[in-house]
């Protein structure tokens, strides 16, 4: 088959020579602003996202004997690879595939902690969590609250892959983090590059509470950073302040971050002022103390996602702001986010809350 | 699945016969509930005197239904169908045209021309044989493995490569990624992406087909073995035979779930032992027999509309390409395990010798379609890439049958915004108002 494909290609591209390529659409929409500062000293390594992620993996179960990493596709590396080379390194029984269902590896995974194990789940695709969401949102959330807290799942973890890739159409793009940010009990999370992610994905692993974490799989291999070896942890529940200004703060989380880090660039450049970047990192809980001060310091303030405008977990930001910082504001809160609709495929140059949408909305906020 | 040597295990009339069976051999026959069956709501079934655990072991496996030899001859003669030469012929057409599509959308992907790709080797005789066999207004649930099924019901290459490439001709509009084709015309319901959700959607649809007065037309379901193992497959074999829908619920096991062998997705006498369990009319194929296929449908079919009942087929066979563009299956099987999928046990080759042994195919006639068959996809993307992407527009429609303010007002400020903003967009590739 392969031999008779290559000859084919041959024959193609001749063919093809001269159509169009349609490369342009397949471009990446945002430029990847790496972390150069660490959370801790000592030897580091380059990395790209998915590295990183599979460190933090290698470091938990080098340390917790009860650990075991588990999911669809996951004994080869998982789709992504992120559990490359665990198998062979920890055995089968700590590293395996499941069946192919997304509400059993949630029930599983929840079952394994109630027991004393530490579960990390893979979900193939965030786009696939919802056949999940019953043993996510009603068990693994609820545990603790109606055992009157003999019994929790804290020690479970979900990894999941979201957000846009370029050409991932309605179910290879979403990004659900609003969801389960509707979901007392449970922690959400989504890292912006490889440092955050060793950092946070190790502090899931070991919080007290289960916790969702959403990997935006476009920055698995775009993303390289020279990333700490050995074990830390950041802290769940606050944001980073990534760039410092005073004319407005623009909130962001995974790779929306980096749009947002190019929008303050952009209006540094054009429009001489300088702006608080925040990553908020922790989806819930919410670090309410540096986003407040920020925007009590600006006045202004710009939510970014990826997600829909309506629900989205920005309105909910938008709501605690407004209440918080009502004396303030010097314009109502704005908005940069997906459509009202389904992600689409060809469309998604203009789905996506790209830099110029942010731009002009933080241009037009600052006039205000 | 009859428990071994004994046919009538549930036939109450043998019921001292059954209970011999199941106890051991050792004891004498007793006589328990003075003979007669335990009427619990919830299981009619005689009473033993002796546990017996059972398991896969207790079962013959389910036997593999062919009609041809590998050498394309039949096995035994009564079972060969009666098809028209004609049809015989296009459905060989249809698989070769669909090995060329196949191998040249395969590689367009691989220059990045479209996104993703799929393809379907060694499971074209399933996709022919069983659209064959049905009514085309029979409705078909497909997963994304099946684009022979749309080929054989007249979707045109055009319109299967329009989708691929998402262009404004592609009836979905571009907003799905390649191979998720859909025709109401030909009743072939649009493909997602999540997998299973398609299989209790089918019996819904079954039985609102049986709902209508003089119904003939019966519901396909296809999935794979992986996708089986979803809470949505179990829902839908149960609603199947608890609600009597004239579904067909077919499942391809190809061995594979994109890295995840059979072996790892079930325990058990595959996705078929399901099927009596839960009550369901159930038969094993095999899938690389195309002939083997279509009469299992065909009579799957015919039980289903005439008894508003569904049927399991299992059709096996094996994936002998990646999973998709995204996979390189060479990092968990070897080339040599994939080889005979692709020589003896080839679908396209088989059913080839068949036509050869009936006269009615031969080298020539085989290279010249071939070519023909290439060419036309060929000549389809050389069109489609030149066609338009559809209007940015069509982003934000069909979320609702009418548009809601709050989606008319982002409409509108997208409008505004590439007004100001035009040269960052690639509005050149998509049509204009
Ligand atoms: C709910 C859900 N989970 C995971 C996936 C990702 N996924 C796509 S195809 C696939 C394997 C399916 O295997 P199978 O059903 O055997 O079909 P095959 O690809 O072999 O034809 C997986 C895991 C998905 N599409 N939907
Ligand atoms: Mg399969």
């Amino acid at each position: 088959m392969s031999s008779a494909i290559r000859k084919n290609c041959f024959l193609i591209s001749k063919l093809f020579k001269n159509v169009n390529n349609c490369s342009k659409r397949l471009s990446s929409h945002f430029i990847y602003f790496p972390d150069n500062e660490k959370p801790v000293d000592g030897e580091t390594s380059k990395m790209n996202m998915m590295q990183a992620i599979n460190n933090a993996m290698d470091i938990t179960l080098k340390n917790d004997p009860t650990a075991v990493v588990f999911g669809e596709d996951v004994a080869f590396g998982g789709v992504f690879r992120c559990a490359l080379g665990l198998q062979e390194k920890y055995g089968k029984d700590r590293v395996f595939n499941t069946p192919l269902c997304e509400q059993g590896i949630a029930g599983f995974g929840i079952g394994l902690a109630t027991a004393g194990a530490t579960a990390i789940a893979e979900i193939q695709f965030a786009d696939y969590i919802f056949p999940a969401f019953d043993q996510l949102v009603n068990e693994a959330a609820k545990a603790r609250y109606r055992s009157g807290g003999q019994f929790d799942c804290g020690a479970l973890t979900v990894r999941t892959p979201c957000s846009a890739v370029g050409h991932g159409g309605l179910y290879h793009s979403q990004s659900p983090e609003a969801f389960f940010a509707h979901v007392p009990g449970l922690k959400v999370v989504v890292p912006r590059g490889p440092i955050a992610a060793k950092g946070l994905l190790l502090s899931c692993i070991r919080e007290r509470d289960p916790c969702i974490f959403l990997e935006p799989k476009i920055l698995y291999r775009s993303a390289a950073e020279e990333v700490p070896l050995e074990d830390y942890t950041l802290p769940l529940g606050e944001a980073q302040l990534l760039k410092e200004g005073d004319a407005a703060t623009l909130i962001g989380w995974g790779t929306q971050v980096h749009v947002l880090l190019e929008v303050a660039q952009m209006a540094e450049e054009e429009l001489g002022i300088k702006c608080d970047v925040i990553d908020l990192q922790s989806i819930l809980p919410w670090d309410e103390d540096t986003v407040c001060n920020s925007v009590k310091k600006t006045g202004r303030c710009l939510i970014s996602h990826e997600a829909p405008l309506t629900s989205g977990f920005g309105a909910e930001l938008a709501a605690t702001i407004q209440e918080e910082c009502f004396l303030h504001l010097e314009a109502p809160i704005a908005r940069v986010t997906g459509w009202d609709a389904p992600f689409p495929h060809v469309f998604e140059p203009f789905y996506l809350p790209d830099k110029w949408r942010c731009y002009h909305t933080l241009a037009e906020l600052v006039k205000y | 699945m009859a428990l071994k040597t004994s046919a009538g295990f549930l036939r109450l009339k043998h019921l001292k016969q059954v209970v011999r069976l199941l106890s051991a051999h050792t004891r004498p026959e007793t006589v328990i509930n003075g003979g007669k069956p335990a009427e619990f709501p919830g299981a009619k079934a005689p009473y033993v005197t002796q546990m017996k655990f059972l398991n896969e072991t207790s079962y013959d496996p389910i036997p593999i239904y062919r009609v041809m030899e590998n050498n394309g001859e039949i096995i035994d003669s009564r079972e060969e169908p009666n098809i028209e030469n004609e049809t015989l012929i296009n459905m060989y057409n249809t698989m070769v045209q669909l090995n060329n599509m196949d191998k040249i959308l395969y590689e367009s992907q691989r220059q990045g021309r479209i996104s993703f790709y799929m393809t379907n080797y060694c499971e074209e005789g399933i996709h022919v044989g069983s659209a064959a066999a049905l009514s085309p207004r029979d409705l078909v649930f497909a997963q994304y493995r099946e684009v022979g099924v749309f080929l054989y019901r007249g979707v045109t290459v055009t319109e299967l490569v329009n989708q691929c490439y998402g262009n404004h001709e592609d009836p979905g509009k571009g907003r799905q990624m390649p191979v998720h084709y859909g025709s109401k015309q030909f009743n072939l319901v649009t493909i997602s992406s999540p997998l299973a959700t398609q299989m209790p959607q089918a019996v819904g649809a079954a039985y609102a087909f049986k709902r209508v007065p003089n119904n003939d037309r019966c519901v396909i379901c296809f999935f794979g073995e992986g996708a089986a193992s979803e809470g949505d497959a179990h829902a839908a074999f149960n609603f199947a035979a608890t609600l009597d829908c004239p579904v067909i619920m077919f499942c391809r096991n190809n061995g594979y779930a994109i890295s995840t062998p059979a072996i790892e997705q079930y325990r058990g006498d595959g996705i078929a032992a399901r099927g009596p369990s839960l009550g369901i009319q159930t038969v094993r194929v095999d899938g690389t027999d195309l002939l083997a296929v279509y009469n299992a449908v065909s009579r799957a079919r015919e039980y289903a509309v005439t008894n508003n009942k569904p049927v399991l087929i299992e059709a096996m066979s094996y994936r002998v390409g990646h999973h998709s563009t995204s996979d390189d299956s060479s990092a968990y099987r070897s080339l040599e395990e994939i080889k005979k999928w692709n020589t003896d046990e080839s679908p396209v080759q088989k059913f080839k010798l068949y036509l050869e042994h009936k006269g009615l195919w031969d080298v020539e006639s085989d290279k010249t379609w071939n070519k023909e068959a290439r060419n036309i996809v060929i000549k389809t993307m050389q069109e489609a890439e030149k066609k338009k992407l559809p209007n940015w527009k069509e982003m934000l429609e069909d979320v609702y049958y009418d548009m809601p303010p709050r989606i008319q007002k982002q409409m509108q400020q997208m409008e505004e915004h590439l007004k100001k903003y035009p040269e960052h967009y690639p509005l050149d590739q998509y049509q204009s108002d």
